[in-house]
């Protein structure tokens, strides 16, 4: 019973993360129509960038959170701004290259920061990273809580933020009909710009908080990616309440995985999940929940 | 003159080795020619069927461990694996297909490589069966590339023949129309999804038979060379890419100077940092040169970006625009 509360909190915790890291990659997708396949990528920068700052700076993870993610927003925008909106003007046969052009950046951001670092594993050490404390008999990493909590305080401000400001009403608007969006007077172009921005924000905040329990190298950007996947089709495409749950349902299905089959198929439950997900439930959780 | 291009190439194909007999380009030419079969075969389901598959190395590495496995642990001559290999890829695209044709578009894609990534972990994790990272060593048929390379050569010829067939017969059209608007096509009784599957079945045999080819020219193969995602699945989305995207002869172009970019990284400009760092003796040039030698999936990310914003319908299906670039005077001349 305690190996499975125990299993349960650690799935929660994950859960939480997997949340925020979907949810950037669901408003892409909502907004834009196209899965972004340098999102793992982009979250390796940005824990780059916290390992650069806590590493020769000595500042903290979590104040770093205001130097990667504003960095991650730009990085987001001149990406969307100088190559996937130019895109939309090009004449091609296959309307997959915008999904291509996203591999390509993700590979050229890949070499280049195993150029600058090299392949070697990288960790931010701090006082927080192993101290645990107990409720009862189940033990909670400080660090991991402490994450959780800042994941669902950024997903809280996203929903505020989509729910009640103008330029999240227009995220909604373009997501939902670009042409009626555009005849609204809606900027879409500047709206996809923008939203690119804060999906790679908001992964960037992913990256940054899991850096205190995490190892970093340059490649670490592909699984997260495919874990950003895994949890947008498990929410329903492009639902940010989907998204949510699918990342609480990778988290809690990983780490019961880890516990009762092992840790070596880490990467084949999400594979699993996905599939049971295409045969049973297609369309994902925003099935059930319709929003 | 246009029509005879192709039997002109393949001639000089025929006679290159036994005129020039330089074994490290006829190493290159095998390499190009394994890379226009699997290259034709991502472009049956990708190019003309509009189905983008990141995951042809899963296709690739499958033929390669059947040939292989076969070899490892029957005995049987690895040639088996050249029709074993094609049916094994099948055997692993029919069920993926089944499921995963569900999915439109971009997250077809990513299906595909979520495909690849499996069988890089079950091939590296049954270590009984495929002796995981320790990878699999056969014995080479022959000592000569010659032979290689006529097999090599044949393969390259039958995969762009059977794709110009196919595409001439009422399958090819199927195709065309799947890609062009699938709802039209399923409004017009076209069973969309079984014709999808036959493309991506085609596609897999193609680059099976690739795989078991490689696996008897290599001699080794180990699942991170096998089911490398940069290394074969982007490497066969460049070829389709930078050829043309549902063209014949696409793959072909594709193939050639995607290789010769590959060795054109891998040797660092062919030698050429290499050279002007000995002749300056800097030791700079000398560490730009091992980094070079290093950075050429960089270049191959660079070329996705360049490649897809300027050339998004290849070196094939661009040719006109390429030409028109290139030579501003032969517009003009047709203009007046």
């Amino acid at each position: 019973m305690e190996v499975f509360l125990q299993t349960l909190v650690a799935g929660i915790l994950k859960g939480g993360l997997y949340g925020l890291i979907g949810l950037g990659m669901s408003l892409i997708m909502g907004v834009m129509g196209i899965i972004n396949l340098a999102h793992g990528q982009l979250m390796m920068v940005a824990m780059y960038i916290t390992f650069v700052l806590s590493h020769y700076l000595g500042i903290d993870p979590y104040l770093s959170l205001f130097v990667s993610m504003p960095a991650l927003f730009l990085l987001g925008v001149v990406i969307q701004k100088y190559t996937l909106n130019p895109l939309m003007e090009v004449d091609s046969i296959l309307p997959e290259n915008q999904v291509l052009m996203t591999v390509g950046i993700g590979m050229v951001l890949t070499e280049i920061a195993r150029f600058i670092f090299t392949s070697d594993y990288k960790s931010v050490r701090t006082s927080y990273s192993d101290a645990t404390f107990f409720l009862g008999e189940i033990s909670f990493s400080i660090a991991l809580v402490i994450a959780f909590f800042i994941a669902i305080g950024f997903t809280l401000f996203m929903f505020w933020f989509l729910l009640k400001t103008d330029i999240g009403r227009s995220i909604r608007a373009t997501a939902q009909d670009k042409d009626a969006a555009l005849l609204m007077g809606v900027n879409s172009k500047r709206i996809t710009v923008i939203t690119f921005g804060l999906g790679s924000a908001l992964v960037a905040a992913a990256g940054t908080v899991l850096m205190p329990v995490y190892y970093l190298f340059p490649d670490i950007g592909g699984p997260f990616t495919r874990k950003a996947f895994v949890i947008t089709i498990l929410g329903g495409l492009g639902s940010t309440v989907g998204a949510i749950f699918g990342g609480l349902t990778l988290g809690l299905a990983e780490a019961f995985g880890a516990t009762y089959i092992g840790m070596a198929y880490d990467d084949m439950i999400g594979l699993l999940i996905f599939i049971l997900v295409l045969l049973f439930l297609p369309g994902g959780f925003k099935r059930l929940t319709k929003i | 003159m246009k029509k005879f291009m192709p039997l002109i190439l393949l001639i000089i194909l025929i006679i290159f080795p036994l005129v020039y007999q330089n074994a490290y380009y006829q190493h290159l030419m095998i390499l190009v020619f394994i890379w226009v079969a699997i290259g034709s075969g991502w472009n049956m389901i990708a190019g003309f069927t509009g189905q983008v598959s990141f995951g042809d190395a899963a296709f690739f590495g499958t033929g390669a461990y059947t040939a292989g496995l076969l070899a490892h642990h029957f005995g049987i001559s690895a040639w088996w694996g050249m029709a074993f290999g094609g049916i094994m890829a099948m055997a692993v695209a029919f069920p993926f297909g089944w499921i995963c044709f569900r999915l439109r578009g971009a997250y077809f894609a990513l299906a595909s490589l979520a495909l690849n990534e499996v069988c890089r972990h079950i091939a590296t994790i049954a270590e009984p069966l495929t002796q995981g990272m320790v990878g699999i060593l056969i014995m080479p048929t022959f000592v000569s590339k010659i032979p290689y390379y006529y097999i090599a050569l044949a393969l390259a010829v039958v995969s762009v023949i059977s794709v110009q067939f196919i595409m001439q017969t009422k399958w090819g059209y199927y195709f065309l129309s799947i890609r062009e608007d699938q709802d039209a096509a399923e409004s017009l009784g076209i069973d969309t999804h079984r014709y999808k599957m036959v493309s991506l079945n085609i596609a897999a045999f193609l680059t099976g038979m690739a795989g078991a080819l490689f696996m008897n020219y290599m001699g080794f193969i180990d699942p991170e060379v096998v089911f490398s995602l940069h290394d074969i699945s982007i490497m066969a989305i460049l070829v389709g890419i930078v050829g043309g995207v549902g063209t014949i002869y696409g793959p072909a172009v594709g193939a050639f100077v995607m290789v010769a970019v590959h060795e054109f990284f891998r040797t660092g400009f062919f030698g050429f940092f290499k050279g002007l760092a000995v002749l300056t003796g800097s030791d700079f040039l000398n560490i730009a040169a091992k980094y070079i030698s290093h950075a050429h999936v960089l270049g191959f990310g660079i070329l996705v970006v360049l490649v897809i914003l300027y050339l998004p319908n290849g070196i094939v299906g661009d040719w006109n625009k390429l030409v028109g670039k290139l030579v501003p005077f032969k517009k003009k001349e047709a203009a007046t």
